[in-house]
């Protein structure tokens, strides 16, 4: 079983649409100021541990805040606090709204 | 007590949770930088007293998220929390969370309750839930975690008291286990705890998890956690992932159970975004941004030079003072000569670097930082850099050496390698008395446009030519560094607050105190090598200086003073510093220079303040007392070039000069610094190389082009 690596545990949280192909789902790199969703889960398992760690959780709501002057970074809030992302940080996100 | 005996206390927590005002508050000024045996990072330390009168020491870490570290900052932490069977294993650990934010800073508390050290955990910011109107049932809270929690307020002090208390009382390990590790890793866990001797189980699997964090181990305990990684197919963080989400699900069942009443009332950060309207705005943030920068510059230019002046002084009346009340001979002269000079080339520096991080801790303090990163991350990127690169270049305007020492929270290998080679081309407060003297030499004092006086915009343009050098050299090492590893930003941005003056007051002793212990070493080893480079001689020449110098100016009828002044030259041109300088005369006669100015570059090689001085002594205006500045200055210009019958210091030799005083590495301090945190000689060896040889090709350029 250790073999197979992450996927098997994290096959329980990952709401994977995206490769498998059945719906598109949104991402937070695609959202607007103001807007709010769901994190439903992470198109990459290396980011997705430390995003996981600073409180952005499968289920959690996230707000999209503002950008950076040049459109990146972005300043999310998520799990109480505000945290900022580089943009193409912010595409692993997926989100429901 | 003696100190060996003393308990040792760890805080450790979330960046910004208020651990180093908590820090601050229990040690107050016995504070001290030390390092961690083993580990080439220093360690603040503090004796703090409790309420029956033992004393303890705390030790302050870098703010963690989590047990699994990203950058090399983090991973001090990890390690200290993993070996626990050394003299540096913390006897308690104090893990101070963010009220306001729980959920968060609870993530590490778990992880480190199932390490099995001894905890505490303390609430900090009690005030700001007060004010968000949450409440929580703290003794229920204590009672699931199994550990005593503290609510306390890190600006005000209260709590500290029952902090305290809770040091001085026993405190066993907390008897929960949160996160129990997987069947899969059992049979691994348990072979490496039969081989290794390890405490416990979270612990064995954070070795097998995070083998970069293992650097107290021998090679033996070393090769057996290697040999199961390989034997279980072991990678870094394999399960980190799930084990997160497991704790966070742990946490938010405690959450609810604890919490009396939750608090959706979020306006107490309202001025906070309204603030970020303005300062991450596309136009007034950067005005903002620099408008603070051009404050920073005006306050270590201007505001700095007043101290400066008075510990110049000071330095050069103790030298004069000594010189004439030891009896003569070479110890006095080494005294007065190498020693007090060099420690008053160390202390001049203070009020620059003091200024500069008064600033650079207060923008810290208040939340700002974070912004900044935000705001340049971009622009930095495309140089190679990081959004967090800005605050070592800022720094390394006073100093490269705090600055190099600051880029550890860059958590990239390539990012932060790129900024340790690029700092030093900041023009930093040693090469301002050189900047000040050449282009009062060549530029002339007048105002041009109205206003702008042209000394100053030419001293601006060694700025610009610094920072441009750097952010050129950095987009060059970006394409030449090929190594494929991701870089993060990943930041909080914290909520704007108002600074806490004695924290500011706290980090600008401690930065202070670095540089002063870091660059003194340095500098007073090289001060002394210098003055006997500069005091002694091959053969008689130099005891017969004196008799020399008599005979050659018999018809001059010079007074006590200047003929001392001819002896010091006579003896520094017949020196081994001036044998040297005479040998790379050919070397440097490209650049328009002369050996006069060579012996200057070779005394100055370690560290490039000491040009101004060598000059005076080369032109015999050593032992000039009053307004230095304009005799140096009046006697470069009086200097004439042999060959062309001109002066020496002509417009294409100074700027010459200038160009190569910009991009010169010059500092052995500097390189040492570098050499500790790269950890071996290649990368300060390839910046000696790079910056010495962008140097001489520019000065190079520049002088012949001008010529
Ligand atoms: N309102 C409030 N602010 C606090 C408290 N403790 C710390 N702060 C502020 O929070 C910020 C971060 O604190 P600091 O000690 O630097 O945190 P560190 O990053 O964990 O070392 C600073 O501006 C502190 O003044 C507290 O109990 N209440
Ligand atoms: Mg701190």
């Amino acid at each position: 079983m250790l073999k197979t690596g992450t996927t098997h545990i994290f096959a329980l949280f990952k709401f994977n649409l995206n490769k498998s192909g059945m719906t598109r789902l949104k991402n937070v790199s695609q959202m607007k100021p103001g807007e709010v969703g769901i994190v439903a889960g992470f198109t990459d398992d290396h980011l997705s541990v430390k995003l996981m760690e600073m409180g952005c959780l499968p289920g959690a709501s996230v707000r999209f805040n503002f950008t950076a002057p040049f459109g990146d970074p972005v300043c999310i809030s998520v799990s109480g606090y505000e945290l900022s992302l580089r943009l193409d940080e912010a595409a692993t996100i997926s989100i429901l709204n | 007590m003696a100190s060996g005996k003393r308990l040792k206390i760890a805080l450790v927590g979330n960046p910004n949770s208020g651990k180093s005002s908590l820090f601050n508050y229990l040690t107050g000024l016995n504070q001290k930088i030390g390092n961690f045996p083993g580990v080439t990072v220093e360690k603040k330390t503090g004796a703090c007293s409790l309420l029956d009168g033992s004393v303890v020491e705390i030790v302050d870490f870098p703010g963690i998220y989590s047990i699994y570290p990203r950058s090399l900052d983090e991973q001090i932490v990890s390690e200290v929390l993993l070996d626990h069977h050394s003299s540096a294993t913390p006897d308690k650990i104090v893990v101070v969370a963010d009220a306001t934010n729980l959920k968060r800073g609870l993530l590490l508390l778990t992880q480190v309750i199932d390490i099995g050290l001894p905890t505490i955990l303390v609430l900090n910011m009690m005030d700001l839930v007060a004010k968000a109107g949450i409440s929580y049932d703290l003794q229920l809270l204590s009672k699931k975690l199994g550990v005593p929690v503290v609510p306390i307020n890190a600006r005000n002090g209260i709590g500290i008291n029952e902090l305290k208390t809770q040091l001085a009382a026993t405190l066993p390990v907390s008897d929960k286990t949160i996160f129990s590790i997987w069947d899969d890793a059992k049979a691994p866990v348990k072979q490496l705890r039969d081989r290794v001797g390890i405490d416990n189980d979270y612990e064995a699997y954070l070795f097998l998890e995070q083998p970069q964090s293992l650097g107290f181990l021998n090679s033996e305990r070393r090769n057996i956690v290697d040999q199961i990684r390989t034997e279980y197919k072991f990678f870094p963080g394999k399960f980190q992932g799930a084990e997160t989400i497991h704790r966070y699900s742990f946490i938010q069942d405690l959450l609810n159970e604890i919490t009396l009443k939750a608090s959706l009332d979020q306006s107490w950060k309202k001025r906070s975004r309204q603030l970020d309207h303005i300062l991450t705005h596309k136009v007034w943030g950067y005005l903002i941004f620099f408008g603070i920068l051009f404050l920073i510059f005006q306050a270590i230019f201007a505001w700095a030079t007043v101290p400066m002046d008075f510990i110049d002084g000071a330095f050069a009346n103790l030298s004069r003072y000594v010189n004439s009340a030891l009896p003569k001979g070479p110890l006095t002269s080494l005294l007065a000569e190498g020693v007090i000079p060099g420690l008053g080339g160390i202390i001049i520096f203070v009020p620059q670097i003091a200024i500069l991080f008064a600033f650079i801790s207060a923008l810290e303090e208040s939340g700002y930082m974070a912004r900044v990163v935000f705001l340049m991350d971009k622009m930095m990127r495309k140089f190679g850099l990081n959004g967090k690169s800005v605050v070592p270049l800022m720094s390394g305007v006073a100093c490269a050496i705090p600055a190099i020492m600051a880029t550890r929270t860059i958590d990239n290998w390539k990012e932060r390698t790129i900024t340790i080679m690029v700092t030093p081309l900041m023009s930093c407060s040693a090469r301002l008395p050189i900047f000040t003297i050449l282009i009062a030499l060549i530029v002339p004092d007048q105002k041009t446009l109205g206003f702008f006086n042209l000394q100053g915009l030419a001293l601006m343009g060694l700025y610009l030519l610094g920072f441009v050098a750097a952010m050129g050299s950095a987009w060059v090492m970006k394409l030449i560094i090929n190594v494929k590893e991701r870089s993060y930003l990943m930041m909080e941005l914290p909520t704007y607050r108002i600074p806490k003056w004695s924290n500011v007051g706290f980090t600008i002793l401690e930065k202070t105190k670095a540089f002063v212990l870091e660059a003194g070493k340095v500098i007073m080893a090289i001060t002394i090598i210098l003055w006997v480079l500069g005091s002694y001689g091959p053969g008689d020449r130099m005891s017969k200086a004196e008799e020399v110098v008599q005979e050659q100016t018999k018809n001059m009828r010079l007074t006590e003073e200047g003929m001392a002044d001819r002896i010091a030259a006579y003896k520094l041109e017949n020196s081994y510093a001036g044998i040297i300088g005479k040998a790379i005369e050919p070397a440097i006669k490209p650049l328009g220079y002369d050996w006069k100015i060579g012996i200057a570059l070779i005394t100055s090689f370690a560290a490039r303040e000491v040009f101004v001085g060598t000059i005076a002594t080369i032109y015999s205006i050593g032992s000039v007392k009053e307004d230095d500045e304009t005799t140096i200055k009046a006697r470069m210009k009086e200097e004439i070039n042999p060959d062309t019958g001109g002066p020496r210091f002509t417009p294409a030799v100074g700027f010459s000069l200038l160009v190569f005083y910009t991009f010169a590495m010059q500092c052995m301090s500097t390189l040492a610094v570098v050499y500790r945190e790269t950890h071996g000689w290649k990368w300060p060896m390839i910046q000696l190389v790079y910056m010495t040889v962008l140097a001489y090709v520019s000065a190079l350029a520049v002088y012949q082009i001008l010529s």
